[in-house]
């Protein structure tokens, strides 16, 4: 991509090379496993082997008292709070080491200390646990029962929150031309980020502070939480996010690692590290996805839905993790279900079920995974009751162009987008009647769709109304002139495969025209970026693309002031243009590096009265409204099924996107592609079962099943750029969005294959196992 | 995610490797299955024997009608070609379908088929062959046909004190026609369900049906696996293992068909 000046375009929208691979490809980049302190004890924790079970006691290894600590000997330590401000929630005290109770396969129950991994495993081996166990309660949906066994003993029933809605549907089954009602229901997963999570914490005595070098996406939420549970000032607390090998919801948490290592690493005067290992990460930390859903669905002949009821439970497990909270998933699904349509009628009922299983998290995607595989099965399975195509009923119900921005029955925003053009651009691409012939044919192909939109970028407005730990306000970034004429970036949120240090140094191009190789993008630092609650809910793009831009133009602004006066020019004489500041009729020009130059290093230069802030400006930026941008997508899926294996073969995927304004159409792709890529392990591999016990019955990587690069097809993009209205360059949040769609893709694909042998598939994953069992089932 | 402590030794000859082994060590190969197993604390040996240094470990040589593959012949190799002729042909291409290459480059015939895992691919293989295990113990070399050398699950014919030194198969003639088949939706895990079909003109065709979480079902005349079909046939073995989940009843018989099928095929 090249300019007519011939340079090649770097700002929004150009496919810039990221910055950051180079460190990356090169085996440079730095995790929290290859830093090593001198003098620094390793942890392993000893974890609870049973799901439900009443902590009676624990031996030390002899000798080792002052190398395995239990929560007894952590003196001052609170325990985690993730409340909920909404009505009716149940608040759940998460011990960071367990106390009386054992409520999970994994839970931390002590940690051993020892100059080597191997060591402080031989001292967890050591450890003797004294336990009564309890009735496990490890089915989300019989976990309101009575006489049930109570996770929390304190509550009257398992449950962290229940939410409701009731509209009048009681008209519909007279007036529907068709009515279908699927119980649907998605696997407990693991997120799998290649890297897992770890910490290392220091404790700096002249400081004193704690150095907190950990992997995670919000590096100052952790700060706070840190201090707050360990009695430390904010300012006792620096928070480091080093290279972050992969997030996606898993590491936006404060951990009850982190707390125990800090409060060691205080205690010991040592430097203290917990690597998180893969057996660990299956069998202690699978937390996220379960869904399950009874919906009914009512449209009239033509497919304009009617109502739609969802009965949707969700296993949170044990607690309510911070700062998110038990809740986000559930409670979200009775905003969300409405999807891209214009539903005119809607009830629901969801509940956070609290089960002895590892406490949920969002993943990718949050809830709308779910819901959207929920939502377009039963959009399918109304247009087969009903005898008209997949496109058919989805064009009868999405949200039209013109009535952009749309406000939805249950209140949600959409801000711009012709979703109908979406599903039209894909269903141009496939070869449907092809597909079609070859059913006729008896091969077992089948094509399915997916639509939806993705709210990203929710602010202010929005989180304030779910009342948890977080909410996030002004976005605020941080730009400065180096001496030498380097435009450094400061930001809080966290780049861990975003691509954020290419794409915020090409907002600052944008802006200021300083070339990308000269900007350099500072993040994972709490001691040196601005607040931010950091990398989630696809929010990077828009809030820290959004402040860049600011603090850059107030910069600008104040370069500009002195570049006049340099160039003994009015103000209003002069612009920015190219990297510097030239006079409007074409004479003189000084480029920033000049002023800033000047500024630095020879003050007497300067005007006397130039602005004293100099070369360094905050900024904070909030889109208004902040409700959220909403990208949408159409994922359109042909494969084929064996019936003999039940084993399911992608042969086509097809994305066709809407980001809005694109700042780096690349990395978008990339981070479309990845997300697909998950969302296939979501809807074809991935699931963590536990038995009646509360046992995660899959310990390894041969038994949790991650799709890899032989398991993912070549996926064809096609975006569409519809701006949004309400963000600084028409930016939307698109990080989640891959993820989203795959699961209802692709099952609507098995189901369009397997609905002529009488066969249903209504569970994810659909394995080879489910399928066979549906086949079974029609026979 | 780390072993317990425990000694390593790497004997120089074989006798010397039966010492280790009558002291109590764990005899280990590739360590593709042993290692994993003892990160995950699983196994707790005190002591390992590291048996790649022994002489004559790896490596293939052929006298007269049979090949000899040293126990310690890599997975990758014998992909590669270590094996003549059609036999070697048979055999790369069970040995290229075995996980992934990492774990071929380290990961061996001997001991994958002495570890016995139900759902190993040489577990699934090896037994359809009319060869031997040339097993050696403080009496030396003792001889145990391969279709009587898994006993159970994770269970073999070795007594304690003997190791395995070598698999003796029979060079194939031309006109041999073989089939396999497995079930795995990824490389690297596990199968669901394996067979395996050879038909040697002039001989009974035999068939193999593993991966079930049963130790292999050798089956001796399996002829009408090569019918044009072969589902009777199939549903007929099946149904005579015992009770399976329905799901993994169909793959097994998919998997004796599609074995047929490729053998009937092979020409």
């Amino acid at each position: 991509m090249t300019s007519p000046q011939g340079v090649r375009a770097q700002g929004v929208g150009a496919s810039l090379l990221r910055k950051e691979d180079a460190r990356f490809l090169h085996g440079r980049g730095r995790y929290v496993a290859d830093i090593t302190l001198p003098g620094m004890l390793e942890v392993a924790f000893l974890r609870s082997p049973v799901a439900h079970a009443r902590l009676l006691g624990m031996t030390k290894p002899e000798g080792a008292a002052e190398r395995v600590f239990t929560f007894a000997d952590l003196d001052g330590v609170g325990h985690i709070r993730a409340v909920s401000g909404l009505p009716g929630f149940r608040i759940s005290e998460q011990p960071v080491l367990a106390t009386d109770k054992l409520r999970h396969v994994g839970e931390a129950i002590a940690a051993c200390v020892a100059p080597s991994r191997a060591c402080a495993e031989d001292l967890v081996a050591a450890c003797v646990l004294d336990y009564e166990e309890l009735p496990v309660v490890s089915d989300m949906l019989s976990a309101g029962l009575p006489g049930t066994a109570l996770v929390h003993e304190h509550w009257s029933q398992n449950a962290f929150l229940e939410t409701t809605r009731q509209d009048d549907l009681s008209e519909l089954d007279a007036i529907a031309a068709a009515k279908v009602t699927r119980r649907l229901r998605t696997s407990r997963q693991c997120m799998a980020p290649l890297e897992g999570r770890g910490v290392l914490v220091e404790w700096d005595p002249r400081l004193e502070q704690l150095i907190v070098t950990t992997s995670t996406q919000m590096p100052h939420v952790s700060r706070t939480g840190l201090a707050e549970i360990l009695g430390l000032d904010e300012g006792q607390v620096r928070v480091i996010a080093p290279d972050v090998g992969g997030g996606f919801g898993y590491k936006g948490i404060l951990l009850p690692e982190e707390v125990v290592c800090a409060h060691l690493a205080i205690r010991l005067g040592r430097p203290v590290r917990w690597i998180e290992d893969r057996l660990e990460h299956l069998t202690a930390n699978a937390n996220c996805r379960e869904h399950h859903y009874i919906v009914t669905a009512w449209a009239d002949a033509g497919g304009r839905l009617l109502g739609a009821e969802v009965d949707a439970t969700v296993d949170a497990g044990a607690y309510s993790s911070y700062p998110f909270g038990a809740c986000l998933e559930a409670a979200q699904i009775g905003s969300i279900f409405p999807g891209p349509y214009t539903l005119p009628k809607f009830s629901f009922r969801t509940v956070s079920a609290c089960t002895n299983k590892p406490p949920i998290l969002p993943y990718r995607g949050v809830a709308r995974t779910g819901v959207c595989y929920a939502l377009e099965t039963t959009m399918d399975a109304l247009a087969r009751k009903l005898g008209i195509s997949a496109t058919a009923i989805r064009l009868a119900n999405l949200v039209p162009p013109e009535a952009m921005p749309y406000r939805n029955l249950v209140g949600k925003v959409f801000d711009s987008g012709d979703y109908p053009e979406a599903l039209r651009r894909a269903m141009a691409s496939v070869d449907l009647a092809g597909i079609r012939a070859r059913q006729a044919a008896g091969e077992c192909v089948g094509f399915g769709l997916a639509v939806f939109c993705e709210q990203g970028a929710h602010g202010t407005s929005v989180y304030a109304g779910w009342g948890v730990p977080i909410v996030p306000g002004f976005e605020q970034a941080t730009a400065r002139f180096s001496p030498d004429g380097v435009l450094e970036i400061r930001t809080g949120v966290h780049s861990h495969g975003q691509g954020m240090e290419t794409t915020l140094a090409q907002v600052a191009h944008e802006v200021l025209g300083v070339e990308t190789a000269r900007v350099r993008v500072v993040h994972g630092d709490t001691a040196l970026t601005p607040y931010s609650t950091g990398t989630w809910g696809s929010r990077g793009a828009v809030m820290a693309g959004g402040a860049v831009a600011e603090a850059c133009r107030l910069l600008g602004e104040r370069a500009l002031a002195i570049g006049a006066a340099l160039l003994q020019a009015e103000p209003g004489a002069v612009e920015l243009s190219g990297g510097a500041i030239r006079r409007r009729d074409g004479g003189a020009a000084v480029t920033l590096a000049e002023i800033a130059r000047t500024w630095y290093r020879q003050p007497q230069n300067l005007a006397r009265d130039v602005d004293k802030g100099g070369l360094e400006v905050i900024a904070g930026y909030r889109p208004d409204p902040d409700t959220g941008t909403h990208s949408y997508a159409c994922h359109a899926v042909t494969l084929r099924v064996d019936r003999d294996t039940g084993e399911v073969a992608i042969e086509d995927y097809l994305v066709v996107e809407d980001g809005g304004t694109l700042l780096n159409p690349m990395i978008v792709d990339g981070q479309v592609l990845g997300g697909v890529a998950q969302g296939i392990g979501t809807a074809l591999y991935e699931e963590m079962p536990f038995d009646a016990a509360g046992q995660p019955l899959a310990g390894s990587l041969a038994d949790y099943l991650l799709p890899g690069a032989t398991e993912v097809p070549d996926i064809r993009l096609d975006h569409m750029e519809t701006p949004s209205p309400w963000t600084r360059f028409g930016q939307k949040g698109i990080g989640e969005s891959g993820a989203i769609g795959p699961p209802a893709a692709i099952v609507n694909a098995i189901n369009d294959a397997l609905h002529r042998f009488g066969a249903e598939v209504l569970d994810l994953p659909a394995t080879p196992a489910r399928v066979l069992a549906a086949l079974e089932a029609a026979r | 995610m780390k072993p317990a402590a425990f000694t390593y030794a790497r004997p120089a000859d074989w006798p010397e490797a039966l010492a280790l082994l009558g002291g109590g060590a764990r005899a280990q190969a590739g360590g593709q299955s042993l290692g994993p197993m003892m990160n995950l604390r699983l196994a707790q040996p005190g002591a390992v024997a590291d048996l790649r240094h022994l002489p004559g470990f790896a490596g293939v040589t052929v006298t007269g009608a049979t090949c000899r593959i040293g126990a310690g012949t890599t997975h990758a190799a014998i992909e590669d070609g270590a094996v003549p002729g059609l036999l070697g042909r048979i055999l790369a291409g069970v040995a290229r379908r075995i996980a992934y290459r990492a774990v071929r480059n380290r990961g061996t015939i001997g001991g994958s088929f002495s570890h016995a895992d139900p759902a190993a691919d040489w577990v699934a293989v090896l037994p359809v062959f009319m060869g031997e295990a040339i097993a050696f113990g403080p009496a030396g070399e003792r001889r145990i046909p391969l279709d009587g050398f898994l006993r159970g699950l994770f269970e073999t014919a070795l007594a304690p004190d003997e190791l395995l030194r070598a698999i003796e198969l029979p060079l194939l003639p031309a006109g041999t026609r073989w089939g396999h088949w497995k079930f795995c939706r990824k490389p690297g895990e596990f199968s669901k369900a394996t067979a395996c079909v050879l038909a040697v003109p002039g001989a009974p065709v035999r068939a193999v049906l593993a991966a079930l979480d049963t130790p292999p079902l050798v089956i001796a005349d399996a002829g009408a696996l090569l019918l044009a079909a072969p589902e009777a046939e199939a549903a007929r073995i099946v149904a005579g293992l015992g009770p399976l989940e329905p799901w993994r009843a169909a793959l097994a018989r998919t998997a004796l068909q599609r074995a047929g099928l490729a053998a009937r095929e092979d020409a």
